[in-house]
């Protein structure tokens, strides 16, 4: 038999039981179109966390305080140490080093800011110019906060966009005074509009010099040491630097934590992955079950046409032939659904891209591969027994019945 | 043409054997015209099937063309049957969603023969059995006369040796039954060997060769020199 008049044998067949074929094209393209929206809404996430953490800098190292336990060495308390803070001190000391760019310490806090009767409650960042090299933001209007001793406090402020329009709306606000807590600081400039940014809301904030944001809120350890570096290629010997520098300075304690972007973005990237093949897996179930469908409805197709592969027989097909036939029946409807289900996922696709413009959506190649393998894979798998049990049929009986 | 000996075919329905075929001895030259009769269940059908390759026997020997037939592979006999045998059954069993013409290339399809070579098969097989003008009707279209004619059709097209027919006409009426049986003849008068199945006397009686069956065996293997032409 040739394979075209096999196809077409088949496709007439499928033709012949119209309900059938499309509520089994129907299961199979759900499950298709399931597995690629769903993977590239996973990617999308991947792709939109990995993005946002692109946008903290590039080359960045952060120092906190405190062993994290999951570097190793378990907790320092337990060793009989305590976790030291970390000073302006530190932080001096870690920058003195020519594989260190730039240098930014940090103190969070948040206290209430105000202009004459206007109050907002907002996040007090105290740190150095040097925050906006590092960070690579934009200043609006006016100057960032002044290059002047790290350890002597002044006070100026500079305000986020939308701090600044809530306290003093279209009006200047440059040179202007502002309470912060129980002291005065002079408004030296504004943030520009940034976007958002995953740590910090830029917009929302009053940046003061570190040293005045250690009076503020009365101490003297830092919340980060923000660093970095000339080259990508430095990022180690700087960490090792700073390791070192550390330890001498804590009487030999390890007791901070170091994260470089590049290790947080592996990390969300693999998890994120990990998580879209989950959602690709949980997917691909689907599949299983129309494949599972197929055979149910393949094997109702062979007992519903007994006569005619019974006729075949008598006709001289040899059971080879008519495991052919219907395995071709088979890969023509899982084809054709998987066919459908990829115009499906697309659609899918699109119309949430339509919604959600922000997701960058778009299923990566493997799962265009995964769907259609899976799809074909599982409507052979699962035809193999109706076809098997059609080539065992006893063409006398088959056509006995009426 | 065809050598049976001690031919037994016996079925286990529960705990009990039912000997379908007891001990059948039959020669069948090429080009005869044989009529096989007997009461229901005595074996007709599955001694035909047995012929026709679509059955095997418990015990004894089948030679075809003298090969020894029952030995062969399952794809040597689906061979055999499709260039040796032709079936044509009481209910016709034509595919319902193929049209007469796709029906008749069947065989020729399953035996890989080209588009081409097909098409002049068909319409020359067609125009034989006189239904050339519903060619490319559905079964469900034609009446039971024309139905078995595109069975006949569907059966000879690829040129066999042997015609096995069980109850040809049990299913139509008796003008078209006679047409029927007519067609028949004519493709054993071009040298068909021809097997029939049927209960119907008159029928019977036309065939020079007739076999009567009971409960497995073959009762009365009669020749007649001068078949009975009453109803011409
Ligand atoms: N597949 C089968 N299973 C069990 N018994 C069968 C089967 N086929 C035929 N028989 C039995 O074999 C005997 C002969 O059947 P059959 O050849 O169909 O008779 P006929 O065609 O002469 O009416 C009957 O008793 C029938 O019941
Ligand atoms: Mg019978």
């Amino acid at each position: 038999m040739k394979t075209r008049d096999a196809t077409r044998f088949a496709f007439d067949a499928l033709r012949g039981y119209r309900t059938r074929t499309l509520l089994m094209l129907l299961a199979m393209s759900i499950g298709v179109a399931s597995v690629l929206v769903l993977t590239s809404l996973g990617e999308a996430a991947r792709r939109y966390v990995t993005g946002e953490f692109a946008s903290l800098g590039t080359n960045l190292i952060i120092v906190l305080p405190g062993k994290s336990e999951t570097t190793g060495g378990g907790s320092p308390n337990l060793l009989g140490g305590t976790t030291r803070d970390l000073t302006l001190n530190d932080a001096l000391a870690v920058s003195r080093s020519s594989l260190i760019n730039h240098m930014a310490p940090l103190i969070i806090g948040s206290a209430p800011v105000s202009v004459r009767n206007l109050q907002r409650d907002v996040m007090v960042v105290g740190t150095t110019s040097s925050l906006l090299d590092v960070r690579q933001w934009h200043l609006g209007k006016g100057q960032f906060l002044p290059e002047t001793d790290i350890d002597r406090a002044s006070f100026v402020t500079v305000l986020g966009s939308t701090l600044k329009q809530e306290l003093f709306g279209a009006k200047n606000a440059l040179g202007e005074w502002v309470r912060i807590g129980d002291r005065r600081f002079r408004v030296v400039g504004i943030m520009a509009a940034q976007g958002r940014s995953f740590d910090i809301d830029v917009e929302n904030v009053a940046f003061v010099p570190v040293a005045s944001a250690q009076m503020l809120f009365n101490t003297q350890s830092l919340f980060r040491i923000l660093l970095d570096t000339r080259s990508r290629e430095s990022i180690p010997r700087a960490i090792e630097h700073i390791r070192r520098t550390l330890r001498e300075r804590h009487q030999g304690e390890e007791d901070v934590t170091i994260i470089t972007q590049d290790a947080v973005l592996a990390t969300f990237d693999k998890i994120l992955r990990a998580l879209t093949l989950t959602v690709a897996g949980i997917a691909a179930i689907s599949l299983a079950v129309a494949g599972i469908l197929i055979m149910n409805v393949m094997l109702v197709a062979v007992s519903q046409r007994t006569t005619e592969i019974g006729l075949l027989k008598a006709l001289g097909a040899p059971r080879r032939q008519i495991i052919r036939l219907i395995m071709t029946e088979a890969a023509l409807l899982s084809s054709m659904g998987a066919g459908l289900g990829l115009l499906v996922g697309q659609i899918g696709s699109n119309l949430i891209g339509y919604f959600y413009p922000a997701l960058p959506l778009g299923a990566p190649w493997w799962a265009f591969v995964a769907a259609i393998g899976v799809a074909l894979g599982t409507g052979l798998l699962f035809s193999l027994l109706p076809a098997r049990r059609a080539a065992q049929l006893d063409p006398v009986q088959a056509l006995a019945r009426r | 043409m065809i050598q049976l000996t001690d031919i037994q075919r016996d079925f286990q329905v529960g705990d009990q054997q039912v000997h379908a075929l007891r001990d059948i001895n039959l020669q069948v030259a090429a080009g005869e015209y044989i009529s096989i009769m007997g009461p229901s269940g005595s074996g007709k059908s599955t001694l035909l099937n047995m012929i026709g390759l679509l059955d095997q026997p418990t015990a004894g020997h089948y030679q075809l063309d003298g090969q020894d037939v029952t030995t062969l592979s399952d794809e040597q006999q689906a061979r055999t049957r499709r260039e040796k045998i032709g079936f044509v059954f009481q209910f016709f069993h034509l595919v319902p969603r193929l049209t007469a013409a796709q029906n008749i290339a069947l065989p020729l399809v399953l035996a890989g023969m080209s588009e081409k070579e097909r098409n002049k098969k068909v319409t020359q097989a067609l125009t034989q059995m006189g239904i050339a003008d519903r060619a490319e009707h559905r079964p469900d279209q034609l009446s039971g006369g024309q139905r078995q004619r595109v069975a006949i059709a569907r059966a000879t097209v690829i040129g066999p040796a042997v015609l096995l027919a069980d109850e040809p006409t049990g299913n139509l009426d008796s003008a078209s039954g006679i047409e029927v049986v007519k067609i028949l003849e004519q493709l054993n008068t071009n040298g068909l060997t021809l097997l029939v199945v049927t209960h119907d006397e008159a029928l019977g009686k036309r065939a020079r060769r007739r076999i009567h069956m009971k409960d497995g065996l073959i009762e009365h293997d009669t020749l007649q020199n001068h078949p009975s032409l009453a109803n011409p």
